[in-house]
């Protein structure tokens, strides 16, 4: 966007936005807001503290877990569904059911199933990501050009060499896009884990703040947790752009 | 009429002369109701570029599946230097009429991916891939990525592709009906030079008649409804005068004019 003629870097909007916040806060309008400035004194005073580094080690560690058998599952059953006209017919319906449930719903159920501990939490991550990329992944496969599976047949590949030769790099631009929604909707499903099922990482530290009405704390680490999820849905988002050149000529 | 019997004639003689690389007995093809092919029988002999030309829905690109392995007949049975085809096999290779390009890879992993799906070790096929890269003229486009390409230097990497195997046939599916009119001339003149150094037999489909009769040993005229072969035609006298004089010599523009009048009629 240009103003007077100068180019506004990306993301301008957001000190528009903190400005405004600002000024809420400092207007002292609902305690709910405090300045933003003072969010980030917060952040600074406890970012350092034990409490915190074991809440991000925690919610990393069942966050990671649980994008990694999200991607690994979803594109591997999404690849699967868009070559295999049977298995689409089966399992299309309960994709497209859980993608539209209400997971936290099943989060009891997934306490009696795996216990209280860090297995249910990163199986519940798993959850809230894995649908939309088996979604995309599909999606990617069922919009490949039949030339190339006929080419790499013509010269003998395996189902194993077509699976990672020809279906996984022609269905990747979508596979990234999975991905990458998956991994925003696994950062809900990873604090909703710890919510519900055991009140470890940044979960615990949102029920304390909240519970005691500490509002700058609430806020930074709501912001350490946007940084993140925002930082890797741009790396995504980058690599994204960097298979697009093929995307259009599949 | 009397063109069709001399054809006749010298097919006879050259068959039992060279022998087929490929053969074809009795093939049909349904789709559902649909009849593709009905009980096709063709002989394509070694060494030699055979076109299969005929209007759209002839059934052409049906028979080159068929040959290829890609597609099985619903009866009848193709051989390959003998043997039974049951599948794509290392004795064929295909060239597309898209290209079927990995957009992802370089030229040099294009070219090499026949090689790679065979077992070739890294090294040994980037090696033969080089050679042929070269030898189509793409020297200096290793590492290029096909949408850099032009269309014309796309079916070059499809076609050092095909080459690098080193198949006995090499199937073409309008390898040239994607390409330019000027760069389709350099590649017929091109395709002549390699039918004549490799030694391989070429299946050529295409729809442009003249094309056909340019660069073919041998034309089956494929008629539709039912799918069937009308007639086969063997060009004799202009193959051997270089290429600049085919165009102009009597018994090309004669077997153009003929395989015209035969096909105008299915043509809508």
């Amino acid at each position: 966007m240009y103003i007077f003629g100068y180019r506004l870097p990306g993301m301008s909007s957001l000190v528009v936005w903190g400005f405004l916040w600002e000024m809420i806060g400092r207007a002292d309008v609902t305690f709910f807001v405090p300045p933003l400035s003072e969010v980030f004194t917060t952040l600074y005073s406890i970012i350092g503290t034990v409490a915190f580094k074991n809440a991000l080690a925690e919610t990393a560690y069942a966050f990671s877990l649980g994008v990694f058998f999200a991607v690994t599952i979803g594109v591997i059953i999404g690849i699967l569904m868009g070559k295999n006209r049977l298995l689409d017919e089966l399992l299309l319906p309960w994709v497209n059911v859980f993608l539209s449930a209400p997971l936290t719903a099943l989060v009891p159920v997934l306490m009696v199933l795996f216990g209280f501990g860090m297995k249910s939490i990163i199986i519940t991550t798993s959850l809230f990501a894995v649908w939309i990329i088996i979604l995309n992944s599909r999606a990617g496969v069922k919009q490949i050009n039949r030339s190339l599976v006929e080419m790499a047949n013509s010269f003998g590949a395996s189902p194993i060499d077509a699976f990672f030769k020809i279906y996984f790099w022609a269905a990747l631009p979508e596979i990234l896009g999975g991905v990458r929604i998956g991994i925003i909707r696994a950062v809900k499903g990873v604090i909703i884990g710890q919510l519900l099922i055991s009140i470890v990482g940044f979960g615990a530290l949102f029920e304390l703040y909240s519970a005691n009405f500490l509002m700058g704390h609430f806020w930074a680490v709501l912001l350490v947790l946007f940084g993140l999820a925002f930082s890797i849905s741009e790396f995504l988002a980058y690599l994204e752009r960097k298979v697009a050149y093929y995307a259009a000529k599949r | 009429m009397a063109m069709s019997q001399i054809n006749h004639k010298t097919t006879e003689k050259n068959s039992t002369d060279i022998g087929s690389a490929v053969s074809v007995q009795n093939i049909s093809k349904n789709y559902g109701d649909v009849e593709a092919l009905r009980d096709m029988s063709l002989e394509f002999p070694r060494g030699q570029l055979t076109s299969l030309l005929g209007p759209s829905g002839c059934g052409k690109t049906t028979l080159l599946k068929i040959i290829a392995g890609l597609l099985e007949p619903t009866s009848g049975h193709v051989e390959v230097n003998g043997i039974n085809v049951s599948g794509p096999g290392p004795d064929r290779a295909f060239v597309f009429q898209d290209f079927a390009l990995l957009p992802w890879a370089t030229v040099l992993k294009n070219v090499a991916f026949g090689l790679q799906m065979r077992g070739v070790a890294a090294s040994e096929r980037e090696a033969i891939a080089e050679r042929y890269i070269k030898s189509v003229g793409l020297a200096g486009f290793e590492n290029s990525y096909p949408h850099e390409l032009s269309g014309g230097m796309r079916q070059r990497v499809g076609l050092a592709r095909a080459l690098s195997v080193d198949a006995d046939v090499l199937l073409m599916d309008e390898p040239f009906s994607a390409v330019d009119e000027q760069t389709r001339r350099k590649f017929q003149e091109d395709l002549l030079s390699l039918v004549r150094d490799e030694n391989k037999t070429f299946i050529f489909v295409t729809h442009s008649i003249e094309e056909a009769v340019y660069v073919s040993d041998q034309i089956a005229i494929l008629l539709p409804r039912p799918s069937r072969v009308s007639e086969i035609i063997r060009p004799s006298s202009f193959r051997n005068k270089g290429v600049d004089n085919i165009r102009r010599d009597s018994e090309y523009l004669d077997i153009v004019d003929n395989i015209w009048s035969s096909l105008r009629t299915y043509v809508e």
